[in-house]
């Protein structure tokens, strides 16, 4: 699904080098799991991949489905079924909730030559899939993410994710700031989700997300490359037991 | 001796190509705007409020020609029921337009009336008079004198329904001066719509006496001609309890001036005044706004937002004036434009004068770029760039089209202001 090989990535505007050497590949229906100290590249790795600006390729490749991520732009990886959940959602005053789920779905239908969906099937699903998150109308209406709690935010986020139904999806910190009820809610729209077609990369800090969400494979990110990969005992490592080990063992 | 080289006077040479009526009720009123026109003299460059606006196409006694827009949209407000009252290069077109008669309303042609006992005879000139201090006006004072049409509007009572101007552009030479008076009764109330380019270039001064409690709206659109030129003014006075709102949506034109002066004469009363401008290319675009306070307990307020690209751009002048007495005055005034391109500018002058002691006012003039955050979130949800631009875009101007009060109305601007975003050229 996901192919990532030797990624290198830069700041654009500084000499700072930030992933080193990225390889990683996330199979259909998998979950895989990176944690990793702060700085470490997470965030970096998923804005890379999704086409944020301000970083620059110097080697290695990322592939969705055998096609090249990295010459796209972001809203093209978006059709192909790239999604990120953002560590940070943006606040965009002025534009209304459900004006934009509705230009973002409408969007992607029609750059993958599917017929738009009507004003009012768009309607239906948005209400059962807010509800089911428990996103109440009200907060539909308000303009995106404005005057929303963090945890509001990160359930918008899934909540997108949950209309635009994509091949791939990266989950930046979505658990951060979530209480435990919260995180359950998220993970169970993360779950509803999880099928034979469809990847997940979940960036998290915590084993508690990893609890709800079962991942195949764990990765330790540390200083621009995944240092050690293993099964979901390794979150229970890094919960024990801190990085100092892992980073240790592999110096 | 050298020979005493007569200098041209741009003034007088304008004086020159135009004709005033000789004889009728506004004749009075028309040689002292005239008067006052040789007083001060047209607009230059030096002058105050004309540092970023070049007076230079306004001024000289030919207008540059227009091409004319081939405009394939619907035209704006086709939808609303309405009085018509159509204008083709400044003239009234009678087939065009709606029978006049309204009830609560009364609308005579500027021209044709003769009645010495018309209600327009000791107000034609007035208000514009009364706009010339502090600062000349000197384009307005030539439009008093030499207008060679407009319309008369007398609001007993509230009519059914929004009284529309519209102007068409038809002639590539065209140079239209025209004159509007509206004199809203107290109580009554009136929606006035314009839309159109008009002309080659425009001259146009309308004044709007509003009495005790009455309202006056005001939806205006400037339309997408784009080699058309025009300084307009509004004149207002604002009597006790009273509702004035301005709203003007300008969407290209090589030149557009536009000045709004208002006085609040009575205490209690309200005046918004707003603008959203997109001005794509070789565009410039000035508002200039001057709100007096000379009553207690008014509020006033300023919304302009302009959207630039490709070169273009956009000026404002806004001040509010807060005579000594005027307690309680709340005025705000905020001027804001979006940059899309490093070659498209913003100038600002916002100005507060303050001669009584318990107000609140605020103003605030901010010139940004687009929110790359919000743009990338956008496209990271499949909303293409340019999609995702007109919807940051659009965002912000709302804040100006909310000045409009009528939802129907306000969505028709929104409609219009997504397709001509749409239509960008690139
Ligand atoms: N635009 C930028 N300008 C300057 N430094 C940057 C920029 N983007 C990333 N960095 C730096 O790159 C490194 C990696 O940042 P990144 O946000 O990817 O870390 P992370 O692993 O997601 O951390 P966290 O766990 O705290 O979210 C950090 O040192 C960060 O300061
Ligand atoms: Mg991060």
């Amino acid at each position: 699904m996901l192919s990532i090989k030797n990624l290198h990535v830069k700041l654009e505007d500084e000499d700072k080098q930030i992933l080193k050497g990225v390889n990683l590949e996330v199979e259909a229906g998998k979950v895989h799991a990176i944690m990793g100290p702060n700085g470490s590249g997470k965030s970096t790795l998923s804005y890379v991949l999704s086409g944020k600006g301000g970083y620059e390729v110097t080697d290695g490749t990322a592939k969705l489905e055998g096609v090249d991520l990295l010459d796209m732009e972001p809203e093209e990886r978006a059709a192909a079924g790239l999604f990120l959940a953002f560590q940070y959602p943006v606040e965009i005053p002025g534009v209304g909730n459900m004006t934009f789920l509705r230009t973002a779905v409408n969007a992607q239908r029609k750059a993958r030559g599917e017929e738009e969906m009507s004003a009012s099937e768009f309607l239906k699903v948005v209400r059962a899939k807010a509800k089911d998150l428990q996103i109440d109308a009200e907060m539909l209406k308000r303009p995106v993410n404005m005057g929303f709690s963090g945890g509001e935010k990160k359930r918008n986020e899934i909540l997108q994710m949950a209309m635009l139904e994509p091949k791939m999806c990266i989950l930046d910190e979505t658990d951060s700031g979530l209480d435990v009820d919260a995180m359950k809610l998220v993970a169970d729209g993360v779950n509803a989700l999880r099928s034979e077609g469809r990847g997940f990369l979940v960036i998290t800090h915590y084993q508690r997300l990893l609890d709800h969400i079962k991942p195949d494979v764990v990765h330790i990110m540390s200083d621009g490359r995944i240092i050690k990969s293993g099964g979901p005992e390794l979150a229970l490592d890094v919960e024990h037991n801190g990085y100092a080990d892992i980073k240790a063992e592999v110096a | 001796m050298a020979e005493a080289v007569q200098k041209p006077n741009p003034t007088e040479e304008m004086i020159a190509t135009l004709e005033m009526p000789s004889a009728g009720w506004s004749v009075a009123a028309r040689q002292n705007a005239l008067t006052r026109l040789r007083a001060t003299g047209l607009p230059q460059r030096r002058d105050e409020y004309w540092k970023y606006t070049r007076p230079d196409t306004l001024i000289q006694p030919v207008a540059e020609p227009a091409a004319v827009f081939e405009n394939d949209e619907a035209q704006l407000f086709d939808d609303v029921d309405r009085l018509k009252i159509v204008f083709v290069d400044g003239t009234f077109d009678a087939d065009a337009s709606d029978d006049l008669a309204l009830d609560g309303i009364t609308i005579d042609r500027l021209e044709q009336t003769d009645a010495d006992l018309h209600w327009a005879r000791d107000l034609y000139g007035t208000l514009e008079q009364n706009g010339q201090t502090p600062v000349a006006r000197p384009l307005a004072a030539l439009n008093t004198a030499f207008a060679s049409d407009g319309v008369l509007i007398h609001v007993t009572s509230t009519p059914s329904k929004p009284v529309s101007i519209i102007y068409r552009h038809a002639s590539t030479t065209s140079d239209a001066i025209l004159h509007h008076f509206v004199k809203v009764d107290s109580g009554a109330e009136l929606t006035l719509l314009e839309n159109g380019p008009a002309a080659a270039r425009l001259n146009k001064v309308m004044e709007i006496d509003v009495a005790d409690d009455a309202a006056f709206h005001h939806v205006r659109a400037q339309g997408r001609d784009h080699e058309r030129r025009a300084a307009t003014h509004i004149f207002a006075r604002l009597g006790a309890r009273s509702l004035f709102k301005s709203f003007t949506v300008t969407v290209n034109g090589v030149m557009t001036r536009n000045d709004c002066i208002i006085e609040l004469t009575g205490d209690d009363a309200s005046a918004h005044v707003a603008g959203a401008c997109v001005g794509d290319g070789a565009f410039h675009h000035d508002d200039t706004v001057f709100v007096t306070h000379d009553a207690v307990n008014c509020e006033s307020r300023q919304v302009f937002k302009k959207v630039l690209r490709n070169g273009a751009t956009g000026v404002f002048q806004g001040k509010i004036l807060v005579k000594a007495g005027a307690q309680k005055t709340d005025g705000y005034q905020i001027s804001q434009s979006l940059l899309l391109d490093e070659d498209s500018q913003f100038l600002a002058k916002p100005e507060l004068e303050i001669y009584a002691d318990d107000v609140a006012c605020s103003h605030g003039s901010t010139s940004g770029a687009i929110d790359e955050e919000a743009l990338f979130y956008l496209r990271a949800r499949g909303v293409s760039k340019n999609e995702a631009t007109d919807l940051l875009t659009l965002s912000f101007l709302a804040e100006a089209v909310e000045e409009i009060a009528q939802e129907s109305l306000r969505d028709q601007i929104n409609g219009r202001l997504a397709s001509w975003l749409g239509r960008r050229s690139d």
